[in-house]
């Protein structure tokens, strides 16, 4: 019992860290009805910057603070995010506007091969650090119920606390904010939102920087714990079942998504994993997605498809 | 004044129907194919035919298959990798287990063999569509790269996973030069486009067209969509399943299990995209489009970096080309979102009026 309980605890930390890739995702589609396939290789460049900058601001400035060095770092990598959020606004969405699904997707693609090679040209490909001070030792819990208790890694801990705290600011901005009504609007329907005086373009520019925060925080979390390389972006192909099972328009999906895949990803590897071969955690979170969709098509929490002819 | 449809009356119903209506068409098919099978052997190179001319016609036959999926069936698919890695593996299995097992059998078995896969893997597209789907077979990829590492079938038990097929022959004729092997995928290359290219004009072929452009309608004028989307999945990873075994039997020779991973899927559907979307005719040029231009930034960028003086490390390089190589295709989506197929039938609308035109 306990060994379940520490499993489903392990499962949960990684879906909230899930969660926080699909969550990129969720907001550009929710916004602009692109699925962004670059979103793994913005988490894998927001990590990228990330993790040099805060190499590299303590022999620039000659100041040897970790606080510093990785606030700065964050705050210059969020810079970057925001300068690419609005070069790709400007290059190539405002010229595809009005194309089919397919065609968006694939430029997203071309986006996230040119992103690869972009952060791998400026910041180096070999295996980076980041070092956000967070605890390594493992902490025991319900010591009273079970024999020995249940491990949690504080690690995960933290970074679970950092997503939800994200996904609350998030849920918050989205609510109360006018620029979120504004995002809102524009995600219920473009030309509405348009006739109403709302700027499209700036729109998208905020909503794919914020999605850009969003995969810095992703990238800073997974490469702290993972290591910054280029596996990093394959985060992203990790995620897609969780953004099909939550349904692509909505934010708590995503959450919710992110936990039963991440909980179903780890108890599938222990339970069943030992009598196929192992290994069979990446594709389960597959199937498991499709067993959803056979019962609600558009995702747990995505918008009822109506059909009309 | 050359393209022109004029006066080319028909008298029988035959000739009306017929695969190309126009003369020009014929003249030039009947050219396209003399030049691939006479003046192409003789005049190419060793390199020419190894780096550039067998993966562009086995790349091609794989988007002809995408194609029909993707383009004719509307059906977006991610999973081409795992067809083509279900295909090699069933005609290696077929090749290696069955002793005497000759080539073309082995090739149509793997096919087959991908084709039970890919409707197995096309049922969720009777419940969802669109980008979920995409992501659906998506699921497809993923558990054949576990399939294939982790099932020691499939590998013959061989400890590292990794397999090699040897004494290829035809007719008793054996693969061994590379024009032989060019001309045999050639061959199967012409053989499935003609098949193709009948299918998407039949019947079954405007039933994918309806269900693509609109389901619902479809499935209202009594077209069973059950049907023609399980038939567009079959047909489409037969054709990317034998393509699979030509690209692992002919092109590699000995592979594993991580030669067909989702960077296959991407380029095949780069392929249909910019080479245009239900067109046989566009899957070709987007597999000239993305086999020639990795190898031809291989080989231009080193050569520019020198012009500059620049001295770039061939890590720079593999970086910088898939900057450009990701800069290109959404360059070329941006101009010509409808593909290269579209720029083709525009040549011939401007050549039906040339050089008068209004």
């Amino acid at each position: 019992m306990a060994f379940f309980l520490e499993t489903t605890f392990g499962g949960l930390m990684v879906g909230m860290l899930y969660a926080l890739v699909a969550l990129g995702f969720v907001l550009i589609f929710k916004a602009s009805g692109v699925f962004n396939f670059a979103q793994g290789a913005m988490v894998l460049f927001a990590a990228l910057a990330m993790a040099r900058f805060s190499e590299w601001l303590p022999q620039w400035t000659g100041i040897e603070n970790r606080w510093f060095a990785n606030i700065a770092a964050f705050v210059l990598a969020g810079l970057v995010m925001f300068v690419t959020a609005w070069v790709i606004e400007r290059l190539v969405l405002r010229h595809l506007v009005n194309q089919e699904g397919a065609t968006l997707l694939l430029a997203t693609l071309g986006i996230a091969y040119f992103i690869d090679g972009l952060g791998q040209t400026l910041f180096g490909s070999n295996i980076y650090k980041i070092d956000i001070g967070l605890p390594k030792d493992p902490i025991f819990v319900f010591d009273s119920l079970f024999q020995g208790g249940i491990l949690i890694n504080k690690e995960d801990l933290i970074a679970a606390a950092i997503a939800a705290a994200l996904v609350l600011a998030l849920s918050l901005f989205f609510q109360k904010t006018s620029t979120g009504r504004a995002l809102r609007a524009v995600a219920d329907d473009h030309q509405a939102a348009q006739s109403i005086g709302i700027p499209l373009a700036r729109i998208w520019v905020i909503v794919w920087c914020v999605a850009g925060v969003v995969a810095l925080v992703a990238g800073m979390i997974w490469g702290s714990k993972l290591g910054v390389q280029f596996s990093l972006a394959t985060v992203a192909l990790r995620a897609l079942p969780v953004v099909i099972l939550g349904g692509l328009t909505s934010v708590p999906g995503a959450i919710i998504g992110g936990l039963i895949i991440g909980v179903g990803e780890k108890l599938s590897e222990v339970y069943l994993g030992p009598y196929v071969g192992g290994g069979i955690e990446i594709w389960f979170a597959y199937v498991l997605a499709l067993v959803f969709l056979l019962f609600r098509p558009q995702g747990l929490f995505g918008e009822k498809i109506i059909d009309r002819v | 004044m050359l393209y022109r449809e004029n006066g080319q009356f028909k008298s029988s119903y035959r000739a009306d129907q017929q695969i190309f209506p126009i003369l020009q068409d014929r003249v030039f098919i009947i050219a396209v194919l003399a030049l691939a099978f006479v003046a192409v052997p003789l005049l190419a190179s060793d390199y020419l035919f190894r780096a550039i001319l067998i993966p562009f016609l086995i790349f091609s036959l794989a988007a002809v298959g995408v194609n029909i999926l993707v383009g004719y069936c509307g059906q977006i698919s991610l999973g081409s990798g795992a067809f083509m890695a279900v295909g090699a593996y069933g005609a290696y299995n077929f090749f290696a287990r069955v002793p005497g097992m000759p080539l073309v059998p082995a090739l149509i078995l793997g096919g087959l063999c991908a084709t039970a896969f890919g409707i197995l893997f096309g049922l969720p597209s009777l419940r969802v569509r669109g980008l979920y789907l995409a992501v659906a077979t998506l699921a497809a990829q993923f558990f054949a790269d576990w399939m294939f590492l982790r099932i020691k079938w499939f590998t013959l038990d061989t400890p590292s996973g990794s397999v090699a097929v040897s004494n290829l022959q035809v007719l008793g004729l054996p693969l061994e030069s590379a024009v032989s092997k060019y001309l045999f995928c050639l061959a199967v290359l012409v053989v499935i486009a003609l098949l193709a290219k009948n299918l998407v004009r039949g019947a079954i072929g405007r039933e994918w067209m309806a269900i693509r452009d609109m389901d619902v309608a479809a499935a209202v004028i009594g077209i069973r969509p059950m049907y023609a989307k399980l038939s567009a999945f079959a047909v489409s990873s037969f054709i990317i399943g034998v393509a699979g075994a030509l690209w692992a039997f002919i092109y590699l020779g000995a592979w594993e299990p991580s030669a067909f991973s989702v960077d296959y899927s991407f380029r095949l559907l780069f392929m249909v995209i910019i080479g245009g979307l239900g067109s046989i005719m566009g899957s070709f040029f987007g597999a000239a489009f993305i086999v020639v231009l990795p190898i031809a930034l291989n080989q231009f960028l080193p050569v520019l970096a020198g012009v500059f003086g620049l001295q770039i490390s061939t890590v720079g390089i593999s970086h910088a080309e898939l900057m450009i190589f990701g800069a290109l295709i959404v360059w070329f989506l941006i101009v010509e979102p409808h593909g290269l197929a579209k720029l083709w039938s525009t040549a011939k609308q401007k050549l039906q009026l040339w050089p008068f035109p209004h």
